[in-house]
């Protein structure tokens, strides 16, 4: 990879240790991906914010930057934590202090504050949205989607570090063009499409193809629910960094028919029923917090309902009402955190989960060991609200 | 192709995968072992092995999952994949452990067989 006589000094240790930290690592992602060089990204986004997922040891190394006076270089936002911070869950003391620690290293690093995994959606406004076609750096898979696939942005699928170390040094490196051989189509072959059908397609699409898989006879009747079920979906089972609808492509062609998406929701959905609902990964934006509210109209939820939104959308919901409707059909509504890889779900606790997200059901599964009920949104409150 | 990732050089039991593996879902950090009963090297530690795998998977988090592997001194001596993913190759360059892409020794090297890996020579030497 080439660089700069400025980034050579940089990745030599000429700006300070934390510079140095960072250029090591997108000079290691650089080379591996073949890339011929660096390119100024104007917003990053960080994943490596929940205490639940990167432990005392990233707790430290994140404290270690801090203290070395580590600053971001661009407009960064991040990643949900583990808990609302505005809320009391009786949470073990241990787990608060390690993700208080967390927020406040990011905090003095320079970085917004935001708690959301939808960056896509509460900063959608062109004071803070990148013009299309620039560089951004994302690290949460979902948003990274959608940035390239319908937000007109460039990004990378990063890592954590990727994305950290893009902040720090205000670029990223940028990967060479992609074999159109290496693509492939997916067609969707379902009727009448849910969310949780979108879901579904981009968990099989993902696992199809390595960057970009091109979809087939989905542009139509795609509303904005779907669109990010299915980059959530996506961005849980593989590689992927975008699609394309009904673009041009010459790899493998694969059918999602009835067949794929019994298969993938066989895998998925582990239990017939669920002690509590969980709504929300990716979060929920406003547009969809008034959409639940009006699809419960006066009934309400006989079961413990959460509902993970982002602190933005929830403020608007809030202004709106939808928060109050919500409340009064007996959602919980939390802020700062998602249906992934959160404390407050625990086996401890519950047996099964019912959701429509086909990323939390992944998780939910994996991580925090309860068995997951997956159905479209639709459903649920069908199902479940009187 | 080899090729240099991470710069460095290690000696230890190889331990090889068929699969790729979930550092966020399927690796314990603090005990430094494969904690997924469906992988195929579930309960086999980490700790000083020349770790040959086909690529990592899954959340971009799993980075911090390498690099806590490392603070916590469990972590393979090197490691070697047949494709480079992002959370593998920062993890490693952020912790310091050497990583070489080949995908031939991955997938011709024995479980078990001691192993000096030079990511800058490029060399790989069966002891």
């Amino acid at each position: 990879m080439e660089l700069t006589r400025d980034e050579e000094d940089a990745l030599h240790g000429r700006h300070g240790e934390a510079m140095e930290t960072a250029y090591r690592v997108l000079v290691a992602t650089g080379e591996a991906m073949g890339a011929a060089g660096l390119e100024e990204v104007s917003w990053a986004h960080l994943s490596g914010v929940n205490y639940n997922t990167i432990g005392e040891a990233g707790a430290r190394f994140l404290a270690d930057m801090a203290a070395r006076g580590t600053r971001v270089q661009t407009r960064t936002t991040l990643n949900p934590m583990g808990y609302d911070a505005r809320a009391d869950h009786g949470l073990p003391g241990e787990f608060v202090r390690g993700q208080e620690g967390i927020a406040s290293s990011y905090e003095s690093m320079g970085v917004d504050m935001s708690f959301s995994c939808i960056p896509y959606e509460i900063f959608r406004e062109g004071d803070v949205l990148p013009r299309a076609g620039r560089r951004v750096a994302f690290a949460e898979s979902n948003a990274a989607i959608y940035a390239n696939s319908v937000g007109g942005l460039r990004t990378n699928k990063e890592s954590a570090f990727g994305a950290l170390a893009a902040a720090i040094a205000g670029k990223s490196p940028v990967a060479p063009p992609e074999d159109p051989a290496s693509v492939p189509t997916v067609r969707l072959r379902v009727d009448g499409p849910t969310d949780l059908d979108y879901g579904l397609l981009g968990y099989f699409a993902g696992a199809a193809g390595s960057q970009t898989v091109n979809l087939a006879g989905a542009a139509g009747p795609m509303d904005h629910r779907g669109c990010k079920s299915l980059c959530a979906g996506m961005g849980t089972s593989g590689t992927c960094s975008r699609f394309a609808l009904d673009g041009q492509a010459c790899g493998e062609r694969l059918d999602f028919g009835r067949e794929e998406r019994d298969g993938a929701l066989d895998s998925l959905s582990t239990a017939e029923t669920g002690d509590m609902i969980a709504l929300g990964s990716p979060q929920l934006g406003a547009g969809e917090l008034a959409g639940l509210a009006s699809m419960i109209g006066g009934a309400s939820f006989k079961k413990r309902c959460v509902v993970f939104c982002a602190r933005a959308s929830l403020e608007a919901a809030e202004a709106a009402g939808d928060a109050a409707r919500l409340r009064r059909a007996g959602c919980e509504l939390l802020a700062d955190c998602c249906a992934c890889l959160t404390p407050l779900i625990s086996a401890d606790d519950v047996d099964s989960v019912t959701t429509s997200s086909v990323k939390a059901a992944y998780y939910l599964s994996r991580s925090n060991g309860v068995g997951v009920d997956l159905r479209p949104i639709s459903e649920i409150v069908r199902g479940e609200a009187r | 192709m080899r090729r240099t990732i991470v710069a460095g050089r290690a000696t230890g039991p190889v331990l090889r995968s068929a699969e790729p593996i979930n550092f966020l879902g399927a690796v314990d950090a603090a005990r430094g072992a494969i904690s997924d009963p469906s992988h195929a090297l579930h309960g086999r530690a980490l700790r000083g092995t020349i770790l040959a795998f086909p690529h990592g998977t899954g959340s971009s988090v799993g980075a911090y999952t390498v690099y806590a592997l490392k603070a916590n001194g469990v972590a393979p001596a090197a490691m070697v994949c047949a494709r480079p993913d992002a959370s593998v190759v920062s993890g490693c360059a952020i912790a310091g452990i050497p990583l070489m892409l080949d995908g031939g020794l991955c997938a011709g090297v024995r479980d078990g067989q001691e192993c000096t890996v030079d990511t800058v020579a490029l060399t790989a030497v069966p002891a």
